[in-house]
C-alpha cells in the first residue's frame, strides 16, 4: 500500500517566502501571546489550596469535580484518599471565582476563602460532606529545576549542534537550532493561547517535543547530504526540493504513527498524562510541519553547496582542475 | 543468508532470550502484605508466627501465607486483598505492642528462581501504588545563622582563652560573618592569626580602625558553608530515614533532590497527619547549662525579669527552667540515643553517643561543672505560610520546650547516660525524641500529596490500556502499510517493548505515569527506524534492484540515517535525564533506554528475521 505518490515532485522550495514567513509570523504571535497572556500554571509551579473532605457515604471522585466545576472552579484536582469517603480537593486561588483577586490574601485567608467556596459548593449537592483540614501548599518547581533545566537546555542545544556540525556541516546544525527554536516556542505559544493548565508533565513533553523534532529534521538532512553528494550539476534548490519529496512518506508515516499513539494516551491514559499526550499531539504537528517547509528552505537561504558536504578525504589536484 | 553473519543470529537470540527472562518478572503482580520486624532485639522466630497466627485467628482475617526471615528479622503475612491487609495490620499492632513495627507492604510474588538472579519487578511509584508524597526543603538561612552563631562563641572563647584584649565579639548581620572589636592593633594582629590557625575555615579581614577600636572580621567561607549544606542534608536524609522507620513503612524513598531539597515518597501510607507528625516534626535538639535555683526560676517566670546570662523556658508540664545562653552541644552532634536500665540502680535511662565534636565540648563542660544542672531543650518547627503582596511569606514558628533536666554526677564525653527517668515509656520517648531531634538543619515541608490506592489502580489500569492499545494499533497500521515488512517491523516493535521493561526492571527504575508516557512515546517513534528502511527499500525496488539488492541497500543505506537521527535524539533524552525533578527525570530515562532498545530491534532484529525469511532464495518480488 502507498498513500503518496512517489514520483511526486511538488515544490515546496518554490513557497519559501510564504512558509518561512508564516513561521516567523507564528513565532512572533507565539512570543507575543506568552509575554501577555503567560502560562495558566499548574500546582506544581505555583502551589494552591488543599482542602480535605470526608463523606459519611461512598463518594465517586467524579461526582465531586463536576460539582466543583458546575459552581465555576477551574481545574479542581480531586484525588481519593484512603477509601471511597475521603477526597482531598486541590485548588488556586485564582480559579476560584468567589476569591478571585485572592492573589492579594495571605495564604492562610486564601485558603480560608477558598476552603470555604469548596464547601458550598459540595455541601450543595452532598449534605453529607465536611472539612476535615484545610492547607496552603507551596509550589514544587524550586529554583533547582529551574537551574538545572537551564544547564540541561544548554546541554542539548551544545550538543545537537555539535554533532550536527561534525556529522554534516555549520549551516545544518544552524538551521537545525532555528526550526528547534520555532517548533518550541509555537508549541509553547498555542499552550499559552489555550491557556490549558502548565505542569511538569507538560514541560517534560515540551522537552520531549525537541528529540522528536530533532529527530524528524536530521532524516531530511541526511538525504540532503546524500543527494547533495551524488548528484552532479543539480542547483542547490532543486536537491532540496527532491529531499523534501523523498522523505516526505516517511516523514508523514512516522507522524502519523506517533500520532497514533499519543492519541492512544490521550484518550486511555487518564487525566494524569492528558496535558503530555496533548503536547506531544501538537508538537508532532508543528515539528512535522517544520521540517517540509522551514528547515530546508533556511538551509538554502544559509547556501549550503555541494562543496561543503563532499568528504573531505584526499585532495587530488588532478581532480580539482577538471571540470 | 551470506547477507547476515550466524554471530548475528546468535547475539539475536541471546539478548532476545535474556530480555524476556528480566522483563518476566512484572507479569507477576505483587501480593498486599504485613511486614513485622522487631524494635530492640525482640525476636522474630517461631513463637511470634504462631502469636501472628493466633492473632489473625480471633481478628478473623485469614493470611494466604506467613513466613518468617530470621536472617533478616522480618515476619511477612500476605493477604488476599487490600481490605484484609488493612484490617489485619491494625489488629497485629494492637495485639504485638510496642516491640514489633508493623508496617504495610507489598510482598512480590516472583518466583525464587527468576529472584536468585536478581530479575525483580519495577517498582512502582506512588502514583502507581497510592501513598504519601513530601517535598522538603532545608532551610539555608538557618544553616548560616547556626554556623555564625556557633563562631561567634568560639571566637569569643579562643580570645578569652589565649588573653587577648577585646571590646566585643558580635553577629554580624546574616551572611556577614563576627565582628570583632579590639583595642590595638597588635591584638588585631593576633587575633586574626589566631583564628586563622585554629578555624582555616573563616576569612578574615581587618575593618576600620579609629583611636583604640580596631575592627576584625570573620565571615564563614562561602565553599565551608557549601560543603556544610551538603553535609546537613545528607544528615538529615539519615535522621528522615530513621523517623521513617519508626512510622514503620517499609521501602520509603528518602532521596535528596537538587542542592537543598528531600523528598520523601511513602507507599501504603495514607494518613498524611501521622506521618508528618513524625517526619514533619522539624525538630532539633540542644544541650544547655541549668542556671540558678527552682525558685529563681518560678520568680523569673513569675515576674518576666530574666537574668541577663540565662534565657526562660518551659517544660513540658510548664515548669519553668533558667537556662544559659550558650550551647554545650546540639542534635547534629548526636549519634545515636537507646533507652534502658541503669545496671546498678535497675532504674529506666537513655545512653546518649555524641559524635567527637560534640564530646569535646561535652568534657570540657562537665568537668567544670560536676554537680551542676544540665538540661535537654527539645525545638520543633513549624511553618506558617502568608501572603503579602501577592508574594509568598514563610515564617518559622518555633516552639522550645525542655525535655530533660538533670544534675551532672561526673565528668564524661562522648558516651553518657541520663538517669532517674520516672517510666520505661518515658525513656523510650526520650530516646525517640533525641534520636528523632537530631535533624542538622531544619527543614521544612513545601509540598505535600495524597494518592489513594484505588487511584493508584485506575492509573496503572489506563496506563496498561494505553500502551496496549498504542501498540495495537500502530501494530496494525505497519501491517497494513508495509505487509510483510511491516509484520517483522512489528515483532521487532513488541521485543522492543520487551526489552525495554528488562531493562527498565534490571537496574530498578522506579515506574510512574510519566514513565509509562515515555513507554507509549517510544513505541511510536521506534517505529521510525522500520519506516525508514521499508521506504528505502521500496525506493531501491522502484530503482530497479533486485529484492536482495534492494534489501540490502535499503537496510545500508538507512543505517546512517538511524544513526544520525538517533544520536540526536538521545542528547535530547539525556538533557532530560539529567534534569533534577521527578516526572522530567524519569521521562528521560525511560526515553533514553527506549531510544538504545529500538536501535537494537528495529535494525539488528528485523534484519535477522528478514534474513531468515528471504535469504537464501530467489526473490521476484518482496512483499514491502
Amino acid at each position: 500500500m502507498e498513500i503518496f505518490n512517489h514520483n511526486a515532485n511538488f515544490n515546496f522550495l518554490g513557497l519559501r517566502r510564504f512558509s518561512v514567513g508564516l513561521a516567523v509570523l507564528l513565532m512572533v504571535a507565539s512570543v507575543a501571546l506568552i509575554v501577555t497572556k503567560g502560562f495558566n500554571y499548574g500546582q506544581d509551579f505555583v502551589g494552591g489550596v488543599a482542602v480535605d473532605v470526608a463523606y459519611a457515604n461512598p463518594v465517586d471522585t467524579n461526582d465531586v469535580r463536576q460539582a466543583l466545576t458546575k459552581a465555576g472552579m477551574e481545574n479542581p484536582l480531586v484525588q481519593a484518599v484512603g477509601g471511597s469517603r475521603e477526597v482531598t480537593v486541590r485548588l488556586q486561588p485564582k480559579d476560584d471565582h468567589g476569591a478571585a483577586g485572592a492573589t492579594a490574601l495571605s495564604g492562610d485567608e486564601a485558603a480560608a476563602k477558598v476552603s470555604a467556596d469548596i464547601m458550598v459548593a459540595l455541601k450543595a449537592v452532598r449534605p453529607d460532606a465536611t472539612m476535615k483540614s484545610k492547607s496552603y501548599v507551596g509550589p514544587q518547581v524550586g529554583e533547582e529545576l529551574r537551574s538545572d533545566g537551564i544547564y540541561a537546555v544548554l546541554f542539548v542545544i551544545v550538543g545537537i549542534m555539535g554533532y550536527l556540525w561534525i556529522r554534516f556541516e555549520k549551516r545544518f546544525a544552524i538551521a537545525a537550532l532555528a526550526t528547534e527554536i520555532h517548533d518550541v516556542l509555537v508549541t509553547l505559544g498555542i499552550f499559552a493561547l489555550t491557556q490549558r493548565e502548565f505542569d511538569l508533565t507538560v514541560l517534560a513533553s515540551v522537552l520531549a517535543v525537541v528529540g522528536y523534532s530533532i529527530n524528524d529534521k536530521v532524516v531530511v538532512f541526511d538525504r540532503v547530504r546524500e543527494l547533495f553528494r551524488s548528484s552532479r550539476n543539480a542547483t542547490p534548490e532543486e536537491v532540496l526540493n527532491r529531499s523534501i519529496n523523498s522523505t516526505l512518506s516517511r516523514t508523514i508515516i512516522t507522524s502519523l504513527f506517533t500520532g497514533i499513539t499519543m492519541a492512544a494516551l490521550f484518550f486511555f491514559g487518564g487525566t494524569v498524562v492528558h496535558g503530555f499526550a496533548i503536547t506531544m499531539l501538537i508538537g508532532i504537528l508543528v515539528g512535522t510541519l517544520s521540517s517540509i517547509f522551514v528547515a530546508s528552505p533556511l538551509l538554502l537561504w544559509l547556501g549550503v553547496s555541494k562543496q561543503d558536504l563532499m568528504p573531505r578525504a584526499k585532495e587530488d589536484p588532478e581532480l580539482e582542475r577538471r571540470p | 543468508m551470506s547477507d547476515f553473519p550466524r554471530w548475528k543470529y546468535a547475539l539475536v537470540v541471546i539478548v532476545l532470550l535474556v530480555g524476556i527472562v528480566y522483563a518476566l518478572p512484572n507479569v507477576f503482580r505483587p501480593q498486599p502484605a504485613v511486614q513485622i520486624s522487631g524494635n530492640r532485639g525482640a525476636a522474630v522466630d517461631a513463637t511470634l508466627k504462631t502469636k501472628v497466627d493466633a492473632l489473625l485467628a480471633t481478628a478473623k482475617v485469614p493470611a494466604s501465607a506467613v513466613d518468617v526471615n530470621e536472617k533478616d528479622g522480618r515476619l511477612l503475612a500476605r493477604f488476599g486483598s487490600v481490605d484484609d491487609q488493612a484490617k489485619a495490620s491494625e489488629a497485629l499492632r494492637v495485639g504485638l505492642g510496642d516491640n514489633y513495627t508493623v508496617a504495610l507492604n507489598l510482598a512480590s510474588t516472583v518466583p525464587s528462581w527468576l529472584r536468585s538472579i536478581n530479575a525483580n519487578s519495577m517498582p512502582l511509584g506512588l502514583d502507581l501504588q497510592g501513598g504519601v508524597h513530601f517535598l522538603m526543603e532545608v532551610d539555608q538561612t538557618a544553616v548560616i545563622d547556626s554556623q555564625e552563631n556557633r563562631y561567634t562563641d568560639d571566637i569569643r572563647a579562643l580570645l578569652h582563652d589565649k588573653g587577648v584584649q577585646y571590646d566585643s565579639v558580635t553577629r554580624n548581620a546574616r551572611g556577614q560573618g563576627v565582628n570583632m572589636v579590639l583595642r590595638s592593633d597588635a591584638d588585631r594582629q593576633k587575633a586574626a592569626s589566631l583564628i586563622g590557625a585554629d578555624y582555616p575555615d573563616l576569612l578574615v579581614t581587618d575593618g576600620a580602625s579609629s583611636g583604640n577600636s580596631f575592627v576584625l572580621t570573620a565571615s564563614v567561607k562561602p565553599a565551608k558553608l557549601r560543603e556544610l549544606s551538603q553535609g546537613m542534608i545528607t544528615q538529615n536524609v539519615t535522621t528522615l530515614r530513621q523517623r521513617v522507620n519508626q512510622l514503620g513503612v517499609s521501602e520509603p524513598l528518602i532521596q535528596q533532590q537538587g542542592a537543598n531539597q528531600i523528598v520523601v515518597d511513602l507507599a501504603g501510607v495514607q494518613d498524611t497527619a501521622e506521618a508528618k507528625k513524625i517526619i514533619g516534626a522539624v525538630a532539633t535538639l540542644q544541650y544547655r547549662a541549668g542556671l540558678y535555683t527552682p525558685q529563681q526560676a518560678m520568680e523569673a517566670a513569675r515576674s518576666g525579669s530574666v537574668p541577663p546570662d540565662a534565657k526562660l523556658y518551659f517544660g513540658r508540664d510548664h515548669q519553668p527552667y533558667l537556662l544559659s545562653k550558650k550551647i554545650i552541644a546540639s542534635g547534629d552532634e548526636l549519634v545515636t540515643a537507646t533507652s534502658g536500665r541503669d545496671q546498678q540502680n535497675g532504674s529506666p535511662n537513655v545512653s546518649v553517643t555524641l559524635n567527637s565534636a560534640g564530646a569535646r565540648k561535652m568534657q570540657e563542660f562537665t568537668n567544670d561543672n560536676v554537680g551542676k544542672p544540665m538540661a535537654v531543650l527539645y525545638i520543633t518547627r513549624t511553618l506558617d505560610t502568608k501572603m503579602v503582596d501577592g508574594k509568598e511569606v514563610k515564617t518559622p514558628k518555633v516552639t522550645e520546650e525542655v525535655i530533660n533536666y538533670a544534675n551532672i554526677s561526673g565528668p564524661f564525653g562522648k558516651q553518657f547516660q541520663t538517669n532517674g527517668l520516672p517510666s520505661d515509656n518515658e525513656a523510650a520517648e526520650l530516646a525517640l525524641l533525641l534520636r528523632g531531634g537530631s535533624l542538622a538543619a531544619p527543614v521544612d515541608i513545601v509540598s505535600e500529596s495524597v494518592i489513594g490506592p484505588s487511584l493508584g489502580a485506575d492509573n496503572i489500569d489506563k496506563g496498561f490500556k494505553s500502551v496496549m492499545l498504542g501498540l495495537g494499533l500502530v501494530l496494525l497500521a505497519a501491517a497494513i502499510y508495509y505487509k510483510l515488512f511491516g509484520l517483522v517491523a512489528d515483532i521487532a516493535l513488541f521485543f522492543n517493548l520487551v526489552l525495554l521493561v528488562a531493562v527498565m526492571s534490571a537496574i530498578g527504575v522506579t515506574l510512574t505515569m510519566p514513565g509509562i508516557a515515555g513507554i507509549v512515546l517510544t513505541l511510536g517513534m521506534a517505529i521510525d527506524a522500520n519506516v525508514l528502511i521499508c521506504e528505502r527499500i521500496r525506493e531501491e525496488l522502484r530503482n530497479g534492484s533486485s529484492p536482495l539488492a534492494a534489501i540490502r541497500t535499503g537496510y545500508d543505506k538507512a543505517w546512517a540515517t538511524i544513526l544520525d537521527a538517533n544520536v540526536t535524539h538521545l542528547l535530547a533524552a539525556l538533557g532530560l535525564m539529567t534534569m533534577g525533578s521527578g516526572p522530567i527525570k524519569g521521562f528521560g530515562v525511560t526515553l533514553f533506554i527506549g531510544i538504545l532498545t529500538s536501535m537494537f530491534t528495529s535494525v539488528t532484529v528485523t534484519h535477522a528475521i528478514t534474513a531468515l525469511i528471504h535469504g537464501g532464495r530467489k526473490l521476484k518480488t518482496l512483499s514491502v
